[in-house]
């Protein structure tokens, strides 16, 4: 977090958040990378939403996610295997842990433990699922900031 | 004007200024994009949140086993020889390491000595990441042959004999040792170990607890000793704050050497946050010390891990084991080949005042550690993740550095160097 010499506490609280706010904005995303968490698989089996925590984890921050895996016209899809993997491509290196699904929360929707990002950027999770329709898998893109 | 309304505009002027903007001030020396102020901002010490607990140890607190823990590591009779204690190799006034490449305690080691400060940050232990705590990791030197070369036994003995009183006052009363042998322990020479064979389990697990208490209170104190600030933790404050005299505090060689290190040189890559380091374990074709044996790194510790007694799961761990103890039960998989030959980012804070570098001291300088990851050698064990010239990577590019940047960097480097804190010294 952005830290301020001066000793105005209500300025630096305010500059902080709108700093934030504002850094953000002047910086640049990565371009063409498609972030979206609501995908269909490389062979359309299933349509797969991931659902990162509610606030932004801090790096190296051990956390969960959410999947939920649905066949194409939405039907949940229950007792799925699923596999997690995933890296960053422009580092050349993979997760700093084994994540995986510990339970099935509710029809077709699953939690992901054992997630942890250990640096900002561009970080893919990857996917393989293991359903009534087959195997298929898919690849997400999630950018990873500071803060 | 309301109070909310003049916060507002200062904190926007904050923003501009973050942006690169300034107005009816002195201008900046030094002029950064506001995405490079934000990385520069995440890397000031200020912004290292607090130690993670380790609920592995209840202890890790208390000012007592803090107390104790400080004695017990300057305690050269807890070796074989009765001349080695924790300090020989993590020496207080010598940034809490040896100086030299391979640690040299009863016998000589095949690693650096790590320095300890502010490895409470990190979930893993050693170059090779091998222990999960701060108190399972001090046991270790203990007991290796190459370090104090002593037993659980006898260390548990000395522990009674000369500090009994502040052991009780934390840990509660030493068991009756009179039936114990003199020297016994299942990692020791051979006869040690028939002596510990043939102890029965109870006796064990009571030299055990005893054991683990020590690395525990060894932790309390370990766990005091922290980074203060450097020159770059105070540069980037003035630049956050748009004081131009206070970017004074780097000259422009380590201003441009700064620059490297977030750019071309890649080196934030890895070595990212207040420690300057992911706390994960990468292979960059660092030369092996020994090429005939080579170092696994990574990959060779993951077993060892997983089945060491005093781990997060272990008898002798305070945390909850099934809902606690995330990073064991989430480790990687130790056929993952990215651990093969992957060694554990140090910590660049105070860099330049411990050479020789590497997990072996196989650098002697910063000189050669910048140029090795220029030159990216291949690696003799596993796949190194540097990008080489001619063998481009899909994503990452080679590094490529001037002469002049690498001596910027190497003097960047320098301006990491700040004072250690002690408490309880």
């Amino acid at each position: 977090m952005t830290r301020f010499t001066r000793p105005l506490k209500p300025f630096a609280q305010a500059a902080s958040l709108v700093a934030l706010l504002l850094v953000s904005a002047c910086m640049s995303p990565p371009a063409n990378l498609d972030t979206s968490l609501d995908r269909q698989t490389v062979e359309g089996r299933y349509r797969i939403r991931l659902q990162p925590p509610a606030s932004a984890p801090a790096i190296n921050q051990m956390h969960a996610w959410e999947v939920s895996v649905a066949t194409p016209d939405g039907q949940p899809v229950r007792q799925a295997r699923i596999a997690v993997d995933g890296g960053m491509p422009q580092h050349g290196h993979g997760l700093p842990t084994r994540p995986r699904v510990t339970r099935e929360l509710a029809d077709g929707r699953y939690l992901i433990e054992g997630m942890k990002f250990s640096m900002t950027g561009w970080w893919e999770i990857k996917l393989a699922v293991q359903g009534e329709q087959g195997a298929d898998k898919v690849t997400f893109n999630t950018v990873v900031k500071g803060g | 004007m309301g109070r909310s309304t003049r916060l507002l505009l200062a904190g926007s002027l904050a923003v501009l200024l973050l942006c690169g903007f300034s107005f009816n001030r002195t201008p900046l020396r030094d002029r950064w994009s506001g995405e490079e102020l934000k990385l520069l901002a995440s890397m000031q010490l200020d912004a290292l949140p607090p130690a993670p607990a380790d609920a592995s140890n209840r202890f890790e607190r208390s000012p007592a086993a803090a107390a104790l823990g400080r004695k017990l590591f300057h305690d050269a009779r807890l070796s074989a020889n009765g001349q080695v204690s924790c300090a020989t190799c993590h020496a207080a006034d010598r940034q809490f390491q040896d100086g030299v490449p391979v640690g040299k305690g009863v016998g000589t080691g095949t690693r650096r000595s790590m320095p300890i400060i502010a490895t409470t940050h990190s979930p893993w232990k050693f170059w090779d990441g091998r222990k999960d705590s701060l108190w399972s990791q001090a046991l270790g030197p203990l007991e290796d042959g190459a370090e104090h070369a002593t037993t659980r036994v006898h260390v548990s003995r000395l522990v009674r004999q000369h500090h009994r009183d502040e052991y009780e006052a934390v840990f509660g009363r030493l068991p009756d040792m009179a039936a114990w042998p003199a020297d016994a322990g299942p990692l020791g020479t051979p006869e040690q170990r028939r002596a510990w064979a043939t102890l029965p389990a109870s006796v064990q697990a009571e030299v055990n607890r005893v054991f683990a208490n020590v690395g525990k209170a060894i932790a309390a104190y370990e766990r005091s000793v922290s980074y203060g600030a450097s020159r770059f933790d105070r540069y980037v404050q003035a630049t956050l704050a748009g004081d131009a005299q206070g970017q004074q505090l780097l000259s422009p060689a380590e201003v441009r050497g700064l620059r490297a290190f977030i750019g071309p040189g890649q080196c934030a890559t890895c070595h990212n946050g207040p420690l300057f380091t992911d706390q994960h374990f990468h292979n960059t074709g660092v030369p092996q010390r020994d090429p005939g044996r080579p170092d696994l790194g990574r990959a060779g510790a993951i077993a060892a891990l997983s089945r060491d007694e005093f781990n997060c799961f272990g008898p002798h761990s305070d945390a909850d084991k099934t809902r606690g103890c995330e990073e064991l039960r989430f480790l990687v998989d130790e056929a993952d080949p990215a651990l093969k030959g992957a060694f554990k980012t140090p910590s660049l804070r105070n860099v330049a005042l411990r050479p020789p570098y590497m997990h072996a001291g196989q650098l002697p300088s910063l000189q050669a550690v910048v140029a090795h990851y220029v030159a990216s050698p291949a690696a003799t064990v596993g796949h190194s993740e540097l990008a080489r010239e001619g063998h481009v990577h899909v994503e990452r590019q080679p590094i490529r550095l001037s002469e002049a940047q690498l001596r910027d960097l190497v003097s960047f480097l320098e301006a990491l160097s700040g004072p250690v804190i002690d408490p309880l010294r």
